[in-house]
């Protein structure tokens, strides 16, 4: 049993980790012409809309607070220490989670029912949207019957996480926690290392750097380039060079 | 002054005769690939008419290109705030069935079906279910169709028309429409450029073509938004938006592009502009009724030795300021002050430009009355019974024999402005003056000198624009120029990791992961 729990619990995320970053990185560097959303929206865009919004911001939400619970467990605890702010916490959450579930619900549905949305459909991408919408459906099962799941995220699987992090794994907390919980954990992991074989990926490609770009991007293929009679110019360039080295590595 | 060059076009829409041979020379070379069956590069569309895709000229829906605001402009429909939080549904993304579903036919079906009662036919099948369809659009679909009610009279460029002028113009005996060929603009200032968030649209610097990296590209579909001219398309397949290249590869092989090469009209021209990057910004954001003159004043004179000098300080090689003085669309745009940009209310600063059309040629049949009226000096008895008539001198006196209201070519062509069309028109109808007389001689010098006169053009002009557009071979229609590998990093790969690698085409075969 013991041997059991460190393999999945221990080796296993190490491997989907070291898959993830490795793959992830294999997949960037040397085929980037596959990474993309892959949007659908261009076959099918009206029922498109509100799954597709509903489910993205709410797992982006979700995402955001396992990650700060994660990195800052004291803060949640201290959050959670007064019942009111524990409650809205709590509602805040869950309805996170059941709007990713419904729109994810929504997504698959439109898709089953679209035969130009079928027809540009992967085996993979049903792996995956099936993983996502059992991981959600969970992680909102846990909400609803483990409560209080913000405080002992905090108090439990924090410091496990660290622990992994840290290279000196301790899982007796792990083992203690409800099957559900467990398989939520391992749910994860299994969709971290499908992230460099499936359309996952572009959830790692935000194009943030948009934000601090100039809005236009003149690339010269001379190495020499013109020389920049303006500011925009110099930036422009600059912008190559780095498209450049991203592209030569 | 930051001079830098830019590989321009010109299309002589009097010349096109609609034959759809570039768009086809386009789809064989490029697009004849799954997920890019409905993408036309090139197409050419009947004008008043719908375009391809349905109205695309109609930013309300499609909410491509820069708007005003205040002093500076801003992406319409996309930009970072707008962009980033459309990422998830692009609210103004045009989708399939505003193109059309790309079908073939089961032609295997002829030779294959078994013997039976009837003939066998050859269904048309969707290429992207595989399943039977019925045809309800195609890229050409409204070809000649102008005048009817689907087609002409959705038409965005007709708002500016009152009714009885709109009447007039699909009345079926006065019934006049030209053809529209269009491929991406390359702008200089790029609205598919700005508006993507994975920065994978750039501007080449040396000669300006626009393209799409397609490794970086990440779907996010902006582009296609952006795009006035609904000249990216999404490729449903790859889940990557492709452009028009300019055909980078001929052009840098000292080649035309195909569409350019296999035009039957003669109609395209490409040549190199020199242009000041500098007054981009302010060209852009100039008030709509400037916009024209200023884009075609940011365009320099590359026998001016000052605009030489300052190309050479920026780095515009020798050659390029060569073929850019033998450019045929510095001529047609700026010598001869022939082309208009098409829609530069866009602000987009398109690099294709157009000499509108002057045909159909002002001429009626109809039938001799028997009365003996005076007769215009160049209209013709056709027979006993009827009388040909080609009062070209009434063009501008009369706007009734206009065919192309006035108004809507210049909605197309000039933000509005119809003295600015007009003047193209003057200068096309002075040079046939000018070879009429050369050719028949049955025009009185007086009515020559002053049609030259209001064109401004002298006889030495009105020459040179008959040979560019009539008589011009092939290596003066198309000014390429060199590409200087020599001291480039190969199409922005360093040529070591591509050494051994030959021709075009995917290092991975274009599938879904
Ligand atoms: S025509 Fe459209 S795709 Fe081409 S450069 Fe202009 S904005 Fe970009
Ligand atoms: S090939 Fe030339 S003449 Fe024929 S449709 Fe195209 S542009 Fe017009």
């Amino acid at each position: 049993m013991n041997a059991l729990y460190d393999l999945l619990f221990i080796a296993f995320p190490y491997v989907a980790a070291v898959v993830f970053v490795l793959a992830g990185l294999a997949r960037w560097r040397t085929v980037g012409y596959t990474v993309s959303s892959m949007s659908s929206q261009f076959l099918e865009s009206d029922r498109l809309h509100p799954a597709s919004l509903l489910f993205h911001w709410s797992l982006l939400a979700l995402f955001l607070g396992h990650a700060f619970a994660f990195g800052f467990p004291d803060a949640v605890l201290a959050l959670n220490s007064q019942p009111v702010r524990l409650i809205v916490h709590e509602v805040v959450g869950f309805s996170f989670g059941l709007g990713a579930l419904l729109g994810l619900a929504g997504l698959l549905l439109r898709r089953a029912s679209d035969p130009r949305l079928r027809a540009v459909t992967t085996p993979m991408d049903l792996v995956v949207e099936l993983l996502l919408l059992v991981q959600i459906a969970l992680g909102c099962w846990i909400a609803l019957g483990y409560r209080w799941g913000s405080s002992w995220f905090a108090a439990d699987l924090s410091p496990y996480l660290w622990s992994l992090l840290s290279g000196e794994p301790r899982i007796e907390a792990v083992k203690e926690l409800p099957l559900v919980i467990q398989l939520h954990i391992l749910g994860a992991f299994v969709l971290l290392a499908l992230v460099p074989f499936s359309r996952l990926i572009h959830a790692f490609v935000p194009p943030l750097h948009y934000l601090a770009r100039p809005y236009q991007l003149v690339l010269w293929s001379r190495a020499s380039g013109s020389p920049a009679a303006t500011p925009q110019a110099a930036k422009a360039r600059n912008g190559l060079r780095r498209l450049q080295s991203a592209k030569k590595v | 002054m930051d001079v830098r060059a830019q590989v321009s076009m010109v299309f002589h829409l009097d010349k096109c005769i609609g034959c759809h041979t570039c768009s086809i020379a386009c789809k064989n070379i490029w697009t004849d690939r799954k997920g890019a069956e409905y993408m036309w590069w090139n197409n050419v569309e009947t004008k008043p008419g719908t375009g391809f895709p349905r109205r695309w000229e109609d930013q309300a829906i499609y909410r491509g290109g820069w708007e005003k605001d205040g002093d500076t402009i801003v992406l319409k429909g996309a930009g970072k705030a707008k962009g980033l939080l459309n990422l998830f549904h692009n609210p103004a993304l045009p989708v399939l069935d505003d193109y059309y579903e790309p079908y073939t036919y089961q032609y295997l079906n002829l030779i294959e079906a078994p013997a039976g009662e009837d003939q066998p036919t050859a269904r048309p099948v969707s290429l992207i279910t595989g399943r039977p369809m019925d045809i309800k659009m195609g890229p050409n679909w409204d070809d000649d169709l102008s005048g009817t009610p689907d087609y002409a009279r959705q038409d965005p460029n007709l708002a500016d028309l009152s009714l009885s002028e709109r009447e007039a113009l699909f009345t079926i005996e006065r019934l006049a429409f030209f053809y529209l060929p269009r491929i991406c603009n390359h702008c200089l200032n790029p609205a598919c450029v700005a508006s993507c968030p994975s920065g994978a649209l750039y501007k080449r610097g040396e000669d300006g073509i626009v393209l799409i990296n397609q490794d970086v590209c990440r779907a996010w579909r902006m582009c296609v938004t952006a795009c006035p001219y609904k000249k990216t398309y999404f490729n449903w397949s790859t889940g990557k938006s492709e452009k028009c290249i300019l055909c980078y590869p001929r052009l840098e092989a000292g080649l035309a592009p195909a569409c350019m090469h296999s035009c039957v009209g003669r109609i395209r021209y490409l040549g190199v502009l020199l242009y000041d990057a500098e007054q981009l910004h302010a060209a852009a954001s100039a008030p709509e009724a400037e916009l024209v003159a200023r884009q075609l004043d940011l365009i320099l004179d590359p026998d001016d030795p000052a605009v030489a000098a300052a190309a050479r300080a920026s780095g515009v090689p020798e050659s390029t300021l060569e073929a850019a003085r033998r450019s045929p669309v510095y001529a047609f745009v700026k010598r001869f002050g022939l082309a208009l940009p098409l829609h530069a209310e866009f602000r987009t600063l398109p690099m294709l430009f157009y000499v509108p059309p002057l045909s159909p040629v002002m001429a009626s049949l109809r039938a001799g009355d028997g009365e003996d009226r005076p007769r215009h000096a160049v209209a013709k008895r056709w027979d006993e019974a009827g009388l040909y008539d080609t009062r070209m001198e009434e063009l501008f006196a009369d706007g009734a024999c206009s065919r192309l209201s006035l108004r809507y070519l210049a909605r197309l062509f000039a933000v509005g402005d119809e003295a600015a069309v007009a003047m193209r028109l003057r200068r096309l109808l002075a040079v046939r003056l000018y070879r009429r007389q050369q050719t028949v001689g049955d025009l009185d010098a007086a009515r020559l000198s002053a049609a030259l006169d209001a064109a401004g053009y002298t006889a030495e002009t009105a020459e040179a624009v008959y040979r560019l557009t009539a008589l011009a071979k092939f290596d003066e229609r198309f000014v390429v120029p060199p590409a200087h590998r020599e001291t480039a990093i190969e199409a922005l790969e360093a040529t070591d990791e591509r050494k051994g690698a030959a021709g075009f085409g995917f290092n991975r075969a274009p599938r879904r992961p």
